[in-house]
């Protein structure tokens, strides 16, 4: 009862404002089609046999799940910590398993919400096709709760908002965008590609992506362990943070 | 700094409890202990004998507190505020406590309105709410009525003096010591982390010398004095050798000891 009314205090948070936080960043997905779309499209074929605006709008998708499933528990948490609504919560029979859990799947949520919402908007206008559609639900799962996880993290270590603002802009931001959300890593040079194999982000990009053309940069079942594995190691970190009470309790 | 220092306190069921001392005494850190809010390096706590750390869920259930900030979340009503900490306690249907708590501290004309809309001592009265609505046996009000209207405050006495009648302890820290005068049976006060006084409030009143009187007297020559004479023993001598001298009394003030007085006392020793 305690992770339900936790988990619904969430949506319902992010219901009320969802002009900010689901039609906006939908907005911005569309403007990066519209922009990148048209001044690559022809110029650029990444997979055999599939326009370029085909092969950005998955990779627009996976990164507004991302984006926003760290939005929503970061700034959720962080709101609640400078406000002091969260003496709430804490002062409430919630465990440090039920508060993670009903952050991190209210991020997921909304991280779906904000994906759902670039996908219909943009089917109208490109050509998509879903060749595995299993791995593109799996891969947008686990991704949105490892940046949803993320964001738990960054809201509990943050204690101002600038701080907050710094991890999304020098972290969570370029993590997303060198990811191969534009592009495929192979077209990289050998040293770039070798760094963004060390980027977790593009191993949720390029899962996700195979779902809909069952074909990758890297085979999709390496990379959900290694966003799986991604996953369980910020969990822990966010778990051992949360039984401790760092920053919450003092 | 050590907030808190080897602070031993039981209180007993049904108690309506004092916790007073100056600022940066370790009134809210103590609260704050006891509600699981910080985590004392040593010692343990129990509510109603249930250990605040080893039985956390068990403990809180058992506890209501009124935190002493305004704080509110933004994004809801007072209605779905008072839903939302209901739940919180594993509480689904709660609507007729709700409405009943709501009823009591005057808010069920706001019950819709936003938290963000709502006046300083509305906002008092929610959290005041919110700490209620799972029916806590034991309550602790950390600065109740700072900043509240007169009106609230009689309101929330009232229902505070209901809910303590009614078996709930009450734990109360405040400023205004006439309040706790008036509503405590029994008081501590802290000094830098430290109990210095525990006892019932009637013998913390008696352990202050007695009534003062103060007599303002008109002399000869027509200028004004004051005496002031400790507790009605020596009064009848003071005023026999005043009229023998042929001064007149112009007034007599009878100041009754106070825990104000205690509290000076025992504070700024």
């Amino acid at each position: 009862m305690s992770f339900r009314t936790l988990f619904a205090k969430e949506l319902l948070r992010f219901w009320k404002v969802s002009v900010q936080t689901v039609a906006a960043p939908v907005l911005t997905a569309l403007l990066y089609l519209v922009i990148f779309g048209q001044v690559l499209e022809g110029r650029l074929q990444v997979f055999e046999g599939v326009r370029y605006s085909s092969f950005l709008v998955p990779g627009l998708v996976m990164m507004s799940v991302l984006q926003n499933a760290f939005a929503n528990s970061s700034s959720s948490l962080i709101q609640s910590k400078i406000t002091g609504n969260i003496v709430f919560i804490l002062l409430a029979p919630i465990s440090y398993l039920e508060f993670f859990w009903a952050y991190v799947a209210a991020s997921v949520v909304r991280g779906l919400a904000v994906g759902a919402g670039v996908l219909a908007c943009t089917t109208g206008f490109v050509e998509l096709r879903l060749e595995a559609p299993l791995w593109a639900v799996v891969f947008a799962l686990v991704g949105a709760a490892l940046l949803g996880a993320l964001g738990v993290l960054a809201g509990i270590v943050s204690e101002k908002i600038d701080q907050l603002a710094a991890f999304q802009n020098f972290v969570i931001l370029p993590l997303t965008m060198l990811s191969g959300v534009f592009y495929s890593i192979h077209s990289l040079p050998g040293f770039w590609r070798g760094v963004s194999h060390a980027n977790p982000f593009f191993y949720m990009i390029d899962g996700f992506r195979y779902g809909f053309f069952a074909t990758s940069d890297f085979p999709p079942g390496v990379s959900l362990a290694i966003v799986l594995l991604s996953f369980l190691t910020v969990a822990a970190l966010c778990l051992g943070l949360l039984k401790s009470g760092y920053k919450l309790r003092t | 700094m050590r907030a808190l220092d080897g602070v031993t306190l039981a209180i007993e069921r049904g108690e309506f409890f004092g916790l007073l001392g100056p600022n940066g005494a370790g009134k809210t850190t103590l609260i704050n202990v006891i509600a699981g809010l910080a985590r004392a390096d040593a010692g343990t706590v129990a509510v109603m004998g249930t250990d605040t750390l080893a039985d956390y869920r068990r403990a809180r259930r058992m506890l209501g507190v009124v935190p002493q900030e305004l704080v509110f979340d933004p994004f809801f009503t007072v209605r779905e505020t008072l839903r939302i900490q209901s739940g919180y306690f594993g509480i689904r249907d709660n609507a007729a406590w709700i409405d009943e708590v709501m009823h009591h501290l005057d808010l069920s004309g706001k019950a819709d309105a936003n938290m963000r809309s709502l006046s300083g001592g509305m906002k008092r009265r929610v959290l005041i709410a919110q700490a209620l609505v799972h029916k806590p046996p034991v309550i602790v009000l950390d600065e109740p009525t700072a900043g509240v209207d007169v009106e609230l405050r009689q309101g929330l006495w009232q229902f505070v003096t209901r809910l303590n009648r009614d078996g709930h302890t009450i734990v109360l820290t405040t400023h205004y010591l006439e309040e706790a005068e008036l509503h405590c049976s029994r008081i501590a006060m802290l000094k830098a982390g430290r109990v210095v006084a525990l006892d019932s409030t009637r013998n913390l009143l008696a352990s202050v010398a007695g009534s003062r009187i103060t007599v303002h007297v008109m002399a000869r020559d027509g200028t004004q004095h004051l005496l002031q004479i400790e507790g009605h023993a020596a009064l009848e001598g003071e005023l026999a050798r005043l009229r023998a001298q042929g001064v007149e009394i112009a007034d007599i003030e009878l100041e009754r000891p106070d825990l104000e007085q205690v509290f000076l006392r025992l504070t700024k020793s």
